[in-house]
């Protein structure tokens, strides 16, 4: 690994007059991508500004409407909490399958859709929740925030503060795990809200993308049989050694039908 | 060099430790606790799991500075005087090991699990173990001196 210079600011402030000071500067969360990624020497940063100690990035609160979840909060903490257990269990579940439990430790929800991984989870849940992505400056939603692979609507030096989730009625997610990392080599959320269904598909393509006949069959009827006879294109999916497109095209039906049943029983 | 403070094994240390010591390199090189693993040295093993205020971590992928003012426990933070801690004793007496080399980060990360789950099945340690290779044993007898461990963990206080 490079050398870098570390800071540790106490509050937002600091962290912009640093980042704006710097060189070639990158924000530390949990670490769990970064770190590796700088061993690799694929990341070179002069320095390093670690987020993990202010305030303003911690925190999950909820009200009736909503649950908000700061930055730095790791993923065992949102799969243990109870407001979150309570209002978008679908959410929690998620967040405990992230991984390993030493990951859920440090990774964080903004490192995680910071760095939009095609293969993570918490981007599925954004986009079909519907939630919003509130940063230093300004606040994007979730489909306006995943721009493409490894890239978010974030500008350089602004930083994701915290996130908002609607609550919905209901929702479910189902990942088929890579076996050895766990990401997903596909993950599909099923989400309803009064009549409206939004499905999210991560893993597939080179970012999270929404599976429109996905949504109008399970508009129509909320149950796994609506999906009969529906299929996925395999046009434009990722096909690695993991999978081929058109066994992930298969998984998306598979996954989704596993995640309306889920949502079913919420 | 920036300064750094914490508590490893209820010792309260000091370091003069570049940005980009690892905690597994100061663990290791600095305080010469070598029990630490370092399987992998890329975030799939688990070789190197320690305990930050607790949560099981993996040293290898967290900076020295990032633990600054934490209380660190590391393998040979378990045992007390002349005694094994209860889950040292299970992969003992369950041969739950062959070379040893996962060892370490098996017990640290069975003893957060332990203590997290009050009622640990089987399921659960598959689970809990998720980050944690063993190249030699087939986890069989793992997975029983963890349930065994977690178990002797509830009679006793302190652990
Ligand atoms: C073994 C292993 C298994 C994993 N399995 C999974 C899995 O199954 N599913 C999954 O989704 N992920 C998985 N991950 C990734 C994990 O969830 C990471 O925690 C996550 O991707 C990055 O979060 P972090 O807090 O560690 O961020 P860091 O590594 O600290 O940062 C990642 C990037 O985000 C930027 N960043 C961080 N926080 C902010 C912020 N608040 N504002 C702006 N930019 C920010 C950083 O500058 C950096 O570029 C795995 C990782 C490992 C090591
Ligand atoms: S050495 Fe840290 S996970 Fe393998
Ligand atoms: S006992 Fe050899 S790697 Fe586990």
């Amino acid at each position: 690994m490079y050398e870098f210079q570390y800071h540790r600011p106490n509050s937002l402030e600091d962290a912009a007059k640093l980042f704006d000071a710097a060189g070639d500067p990158q924000y530390l969360a949990g670490g769990q991508t970064l770190i590796p990624v700088m061993k690799q020497r694929l990341a070179m940063p002069s320095d390093l500004i670690d987020i993990g100690r202010i305030g303003d990035l911690h925190g999950i609160t909820a009200d009736k409407n909503a649950l908000t979840i700061g930055a730095m909060t790791t993923h065992a903490q949102v799969a243990s909490c109870d407001k979150v257990r309570e209002s978008i269990p679908a959410l929690a579940s998620l967040a405990n399958h992230i991984g390993d439990p030493a990951v859920r430790n440090r990774g964080t929800l903004g490192g995680s859709i910071a760095n939009n991984d095609p293969a993570a989870d918490y981007p599925a849940a954004l986009v079909a929740l519907g939630a919003s992505v509130q940063t230093t400056s300004r606040e994007i939603a979730a489909e306006a925030f995943f721009t493409g692979l490894f890239e978010t609507a974030l500008e350089e030096g602004e930083m994701i503060v915290k996130v908002t989730f609607p609550v919905t009625d209901c929702a479910g997610y189902e990942k088929f795990p890579n076996p050895a990392s766990r990401y997903a080599t596909v993950g599909v959320f099923v989400a309803r809200t009064k009549e409206r269904v939004r499905v999210a598909v991560t893993g597939a393509g080179l970012s999270v993308f929404r599976a429109g006949d996905i949504e109008a069959a399970l508009e129509t009827d909320f149950s796994p049989d609506a999906l009969d006879g529906i299929s996925i294109s395999a046009d434009g999916l990722n096909s690695d050694l993991h999978a081929s497109a058109e066994y992930r095209a298969n998984l998306i039906i598979v996954l989704a039908r596993r995640a309306a049943a889920k949502a079913n029983a919420a | 060099m920036p300064q750094l403070s914490l508590s490893v094994n209820a010792r309260p240390v000091s370091a003069d430790v570049e940005p980009r010591c690892l905690l597994s390199n100061l663990l290791r090189e600095h305080l010469g606790l070598t029990g630490t693993h370092i399987g992998c040295d890329t975030s799939q093993c688990g070789a190197c799991v320690v305990l930050v205020d607790g949560k099981a971590i993996k040293s290898c992928t967290m900076f020295a500075h990032q633990a600054e003012g934490c209380e660190v426990t590391t393998i040979e933070g378990l045992a007390g005087e002349g005694t094994l801690h209860p889950m040292q004793e299970a992969f003992r007496d369950h041969h739950a090991l062959q070379c040893g080399f996962c060892t370490p980060g098996m017990i640290m990360a069975s003893v957060a699990l332990a203590r997290d789950n009050p009622a640990l099945d089987e399921a659960a340690v598959c689970k809990g173990l998720e980050g944690n290779l063993c190249r030699c044993t087939g986890y069989q007898n793992i997975i029983r001196a963890v349930l065994a461990g977690a178990k002797s963990m509830r009679g006793k206080h302190d652990v």
